[in-house]
């Protein structure tokens, strides 16, 4: 874990996120405190859990205890979804505070955020809304990505979004722009599988092309989730990024041949609504686990001895 | 400056109509092969409205049992619309929320609608207020008895009063469980206190005079002016009771010696 508690990777932004063998193999699961009892009981060996900052950034009370207890037996990722790094105004300086404040506490195994934005002109939409690729919104995310990782002395990975829409006025692609992101700020990436899908589906591109444009050499977490169901204008297929089911058999596919590909990485079921039980959210990283051990640990050991 | 302004320009038309379902989607938003963007743009409104009401139904629970999932989910977007949050943590969301219901007019045979939102504020206010210890029951007895109505308390973060003049507590209480509701007969004016003298949120209902007598103390009052202040409001004020119930309650988190 040592690059991610460092700076090193923002001075050297060419250099790839490389993780100990056995913490990439690491597999997780959304936390949720409905499944505490049940975690306690009968947990996640050799496992880890995230949880969104937001949700504990209040003073004190239950939320922090609860955090804590949990923080005891299990690494942790925390995991930001309302800083706007993708927004053209300002970062809340008390929001990057808070941000802050809770990574020195709980000091997490990885921090995260999102290519979105989320508030602007003062309102909080609580969702995260597409910007256009272009120079000046990459001279932006940069910018703002710079200045968390000022303020929290490390470096953040960034997600690739689910998207429903396009901007007319992008002019890159989004793997160029996340690619461009990552080599100026220094900032891994965590590649969310089912949002590749989901877009892939929505915009009519296809997901492996997708992927091998994808800068996968620093990607330092993969996130996989369930996505559902809509019809767009034209009654053909839109899915939903809804992170409220199992998740389906391409993305275990796509999410197969990543770690063929780059070996294991650390790797986190999402599930934030309709909540299973948790012998169902823990299955779900089992059946993560299963594919990383039978795909990506064999190519972990090839790519060492070639170092 | 130029450059600046564009760049703002696609959150602020993309955000416009996020609440406002008269508006189209900006020019700016596409789909691949020139497909329509109407149904698209609205997984974003829908996003938005929907995980709002949710948060407000989550900080209201009893307010949403009591009127109904529809009904709550209808008012609650009205106030999304007029009072979208302006903070990134939700659970700092639906302050106006209360004052919000009382001018409701769907809401207007249900007066004592919003003390019962009031009472559910102050409980997520309280789960999230920051920890410190509760004062022990023996703190009083350490006092000085002569010295005793000029000491001052210092409020716990948790603390939080709540006056109504329904019974409100009784409201909050039936409907804030699963349990079942039976018919509420009392007309009478319930004052709630809400605090954390633990690990968990405690909502009671305080006795006569104890209203006052807690917000004096809270407001930096001294213990004899508070005193005076709940005789005058309520004869029948029990102080001996009410300091107990501070106690045990855990209104107070220190003792702060008169001047």
């Amino acid at each position: 874990m040592d690059d991610f508690t460092g700076t090193t990777a923002v001075d050297e932004p060419d250099r790839p996120f490389q993780m100990k063998p056995g913490a990439q193999a690491i597999v997780g699961t959304s936390f949720k405190h409905e499944h505490l009892p049940a975690i306690l009981a009968d947990g996640l060996k050799d496992g880890f859990f995230e949880v969104h900052a937001e949700n504990y950034m209040g003073a004190g009370g239950p939320p922090h205890r609860v955090l804590s207890a949990i923080r005891k037996d299990y690494p942790i990722s925390i995991h930001g979804v309302c800083m706007s790094i993708g927004g053209p105004a300002t970062l809340d300086l008390t929001h990057l505070a808070r941000f802050r404040d809770l990574v020195v506490r709980y000091e997490p195994m990885l921090v995260s955020e999102h290519l979105a934005w989320s508030s602007h002109g003062g309102t909080f939409f609580n969702d995260l809304l597409p910007l256009p690729y272009t120079k000046d919104t990459l001279d932006k995310v940069c910018a703002h990505i710079d200045q968390v990782q000022e303020a929290i002395r490390r470096p953040i990975l960034l997600e690739n979004p689910s998207t429903y829409v396009a901007f007319a006025s992008s002019t890159m692609s989004e793997t160029d722009f996340i690619r461009e992101v990552s080599q100026r700020t220094g900032c891994g990436l965590l590649l969310d599988v089912n949002n590749v899908f989901v877009s892939a589906n929505n915009h009519g591109f296809s997901a492996s092309a997708y992927l091998a444009d994808f800068p996968l050499a620093h990607v330092g977490q993969i996130h996989l989730a369930g996505h559902s169901e809509q019809l767009d204008d034209e009654n053909e297929l839109l899915l939903i990024d809804s992170h409220d089911r199992v998740i389906s058999d391409s993305v275990w596919t796509l999410y197969r041949d990543v770690v063929s590909g780059i070996g294991p990485r650390p790797t986190l079921i999402e599930w934030d609504s309709n909540l299973p039980d948790w012998p169902v959210l823990r299955a779900q990283a089992g059946t993560a686990r299963r594919i990383t051990t039978e795909h990506g640990i064999a190519l972990a050991g090839e790519l060492s001895h070639e170092v | 400056m130029k450059s600046e302004n564009r760049l703002c320009e696609y959150a602020a038309a993309f955000a416009a109509g996020l609440t406002d379902p008269s508006m189209v989607a900006p020019d700016d938003v596409v789909a691949t092969s020139g497909k329509g963007v109407i149904k698209r743009y609205n997984v974003y409104r829908n996003n938005v409205t929907v995980s709002l009401i949710d948060a407000l139904a989550a900080i209201y629970p009893a307010v949403q049992r009591i009127t109904g999932v529809e009904f709550f989910r209808a008012m609650a977007r009205f106030h999304i619309r007029v009072t979208p949050p302006a903070s990134a943590l939700l659970f700092e969301y639906g302050r106006d929320f209360p004052a919000f219901i009382e001018s409701y007019e769907y809401s207007r045979d249900m007066p004592w609608l919003a003390d019962t939102a009031r009472i559910e504020r102050a409980w997520l206010d309280a789960y999230h207020a920051a920890d410190q210890p509760v004062l022990a029951t023996e703190a009083l007895g350490t006092i000085e008895p002569t010295l005793l109505a000029s000491v001052h308390f210092k409020a716990h973060p948790a603390a939080r009063i709540v006056r109504s003049p329904y019974p409100a507590v009784a409201i909050f209480a039936m409907n804030r469980t699963d349990g079942p509701v039976s018919p509420l007969c009392s007309s009478e004016p319930e004052d709630a206190l809400v605090t954390r003298p633990e690990q968990d949120v405690v909502v009671s209902r305080l006795p006569p005079g104890g209203a006052t007598f807690l917000i004096s103390l809270v407001e930096g009052a001294s213990l004899g002016e508070a005193v005076a202040a709940a005789f005058q409001e309520a004869p029948s004020f029990d102080l001996q009771a009410n300091l107990a119930g501070m106690i045990s309650a855990g209104v107070f988190t220190a003792i702060e010696h008169g001047d």
